[in-house]
């Protein structure tokens, strides 16, 4: 291994990149758009349930349940309705995604001590915020219960009861619930696989494809010496581009940095050499631009993006699937990064991860360096 | 090492290669010695190309053996890629970079120490005739200009041996000629170069020529010995009224192998040279002069591969 041909390498490939304003694009711009873009869009909280009530009691009673609902973040009222067409119309058109009906009879009901029904009518039509929107509806009822049941006893007389079970959740790491405080750690990791196999994917290939490269495997440099060439500058950007995600999550998304920032850097350091050489691989191979590019999409948007942990818990995944996340390099960078990022661990606990990285690091890397051959056909 | 080979640039024995059924290149046997000029001549898709590559380390035998400056072409590619300059077909320069950024990129590839960098560098500048384009994209500069500078780059580190493939097509005729003028002042320094081409005028140029044919090395020798002695027939220069009405009748005669318009008159290639001279006098009366000559390069090479084709003929042609 020659510095001397490295180097001449590297620059060479740099200024390629310098020159061609599309793959500076894909190098900075189009990540980075990817992480505002899907920063903001997928969130996976429900707040501000769109809500219509029809209040048929209009009494004190009735208003004190809607002021309920009203005083939690989790609605936000649109609309009164007086009919049946009326609020069909709020739930048809998207206007809201729940109706609450209190029946005429509420209030006698509730002062009597009777059960009073009440109706809630919601949009099933997205079962997953359904779900969490009744959820939310049920809490607000039984806080409304509760205190209905406290106030009876105390008129009576009696002294205040005291409810059974007193169940009192603390979440730890994100005490908020947010989803974007494990959405953009998980997105980084994302992003930064898509797009280092991309970038690398068209380099060998653009060679075979200009002819340059039999020029180039005509002359004594060596198979190592061009492979770690080419990775150097895009090794740079990559390293560039988790620099800004970085910095978009903590100034743009407010995302808590717990863990150590350099241990951050030093895993992506890892990561991104074994998913730039995973392109360099298909480059290789493929010899071959389009095809490249289009292997190196499908190879890692879809498994990182679904198997590694990111969207969906892997916990939960059927055994057979459970088995090929072991094989998706991003799933230990997506537990390495939301370890780092929310519960600001170290390697004492993620040194399983950390080793599983870079041992896929060094397996592209090698494998790059096996399958390029400095022959024709 | 036998002796032969110690004056021997590159030695090849039965070199063959194979792309499944189809063979590019059939047991090819010839030396090349140190400092000569060797023309690889023939038409497109005979295995120039496939030749060429083999010799620089680029593509493996699939048979035979061969050595290029002292080292084997099967298992020491590696070694002769230090010795040697090769030029590929296309103009292997990278368009985006600039002249400097790409004379600097090779610089580095073959290591040319700090001391003598500068100085290569401004003799490919010079060579090239760019010194005004230095800072200019490549992917710019017209065809002579690429040439010029791919070779620079090839021989930046002044190797002993160089490879040149179709160094001048589509180039200018006073390009070419430039050209020609390097390759012969290079030569005279003692570097051995191996150059394949389809032109004729090119293969005059050159000490010896090799002719491939389907594959298959049909003649070599010198310019000089390839007209006298591979040629088996005579050729007549025939200058009449009206060549073409003429040379329907000349085919017609006996002993007339072929008859082709060469420029303002007829190249006719005759068993016999004096039978056939007085029939056509007969034929077209004294009007037209009839005229032994030296044969063309071109008349040579036609004349071999039609003799070729003829002794092919009960086989089934073989193409991919």
């Amino acid at each position: 291994m020659k510095p001397l041909r490295v180097w001449a390498v590297a620059r060479k490939e740099f200024t390629h990149i310098v020159r061609d304003p599309r793959s500076l694009g894909m190098g900075i711009a189009i990540p980075m758009l990817l992480l505002v873009l899907f920063g903001y869009a997928l969130t996976l909280d429900v707040d501000n349930v769109p809500l219509v009530i029809w209040d048929q009691s209009e009494s004190p009673a009735s208003r004190r349940l809607v002021s309920g609902f009203l005083g939690s973040r989790y609605f936000l009222l649109q609309d009164y309705v007086h009919n049946y067409p009326g609020m069909e119309r709020a739930i048809d058109s998207g206007r809201a995604l729940m109706a609450v009906v209190i029946p005429p009879d509420f209030a006698g009901r509730i002062e009597s001590g009777r059960s009073a029904p009440v109706q809630i009518v919601v949009d099933g039509s997205d079962s997953n915020t359904a779900t969490i929107a009744m959820g939310y509806a049920d809490m607000v009822a039984l806080a409304y219960s509760q205190d209905v049941a406290v106030e009876a006893t105390h008129r009576i007389g009696g002294r205040a009861i005291q409810v059974p079970l007193d169940l009192r959740p603390r979440v730890w790491f994100n005490a908020d619930m947010e989803s974007k405080n494990y959405i953009i750690p998980g997105l980084i990791a994302v992003i930064m696989m898509v797009i280092a196999a991309l970038l690398t994917s068209l380099t060998v290939a653009r060679e075979w494809e200009s002819g340059t490269m039999e020029q180039l495997i005509s002359t004594p440099v060596k198979g190592p010496e061009l492979i770690l060439g080419k990775l150097l500058p895009y090794f740079g950007i990559g390293m560039l581009d988790v620099l800004l995600a970085v910095l978009m999550g903590e100034f743009l998304f407010q995302v808590p940095l717990r863990g150590n920032v350099a241990l951050l850097f030093a895993m992506a350091a890892i990561f991104l050499a074994g998913a730039l050489s995973l392109g360099m691989v298909i480059s290789i191979v493929t010899k071959s631009q389009l095809l490249a590019s289009q292997l190196a999409m499908v190879l890692t948007f879809l498994p990182s993006f679904l198997l590694s942990g990111f969207m969906y818990a892997i916990s939960n995944m059927p055994k057979p699937i459970e088995l090929v996340t072991y094989l998706i390099p991003a799933r230990y960078f997506v537990a390495l990064l939301k370890g780092i990022y929310l519960k600001g661990i170290g390697l004492e606990i993620l040194a399983l991860e950390a080793g599983l990285l870079a041992l896929f690091g060094a397996a592209m890397v090698l494998l790059a360096n096996v399958k390029f051959k400095k022959r024709l056909v | 090492m036998n002796p032969s080979s110690i004056d021997s640039a590159v030695v090849v024995k039965n070199l063959e290669r194979r792309f499944g059924s189809f063979i590019a290149v059939n047991r090819v046997s010839f030396e090349v010695q140190k400092g000569e000029i060797f023309g690889f001549l023939g038409p497109n898709g005979a295995g120039k190309s496939t030749t060429i590559r083999m010799l620089t380390g680029i593509l493996a035998p699939t048979g035979g053996t061969g050595t290029v400056a002292g080292f084997d072409v099967r298992t020491q590619a590696e070694k002769i890629k230090s010795n040697i300059g090769y030029m590929s077909q296309k103009f292997s320069l990278y368009e985006d970079l600039t002249v400097e950024e790409n004379i600097d990129f090779y610089s580095g590839i073959y290591r040319i120490p700090r001391e003598k960098k500068t100085e290569r560098k401004e003799w490919v500048i010079e060579m090239a005739g760019l010194k005004e384009r230095r800072h200019s994209r490549t992917g710019i500069l017209s065809g002579g200009w690429k040439q010029r500078l791919s070779f620079g780059c090839a021989i930046l580190h002044e190797p002993p041996i160089i490879f040149l493939d179709e160094p001048t097509a589509g180039v200018d005729p006073v390009s070419r000629r430039q050209f020609w003028d390097l390759i012969y002042e290079l030569s005279g320094k003692g570097v051995t170069i191996f150059v394949t081409t389809h032109y004729m005028d090119e293969a005059e140029y050159c000490n010896r020529i090799g002719l491939i044919y389907r594959g298959e090395l049909i003649a070599i020798g010198s310019p000089d010995t390839l007209k006298t002695e591979f040629m088996q027939e005579e050729v007549l220069e025939v200058l009449c009224e009206r060549p073409q009405d003429a040379m329907g009748e000349i085919e017609k005669l006996p002993g007339i192998k072929e008859v082709a318009l060469f420029g303002k008159g007829l190249h006719v290639v005759a068993e016999d040279a004096g039978s056939a001279t007085s029939e056509i006098r007969n034929l077209l009366g004294t009007a037209a002069s009839v005229e032994k000559i030296v044969p063309s390069l071109e008349d040579v090479f036609v004349s071999l591969i039609e003799a070729r084709d003829r002794a092919d003929q009960p086989q089934q042609e073989v193409r991919i």
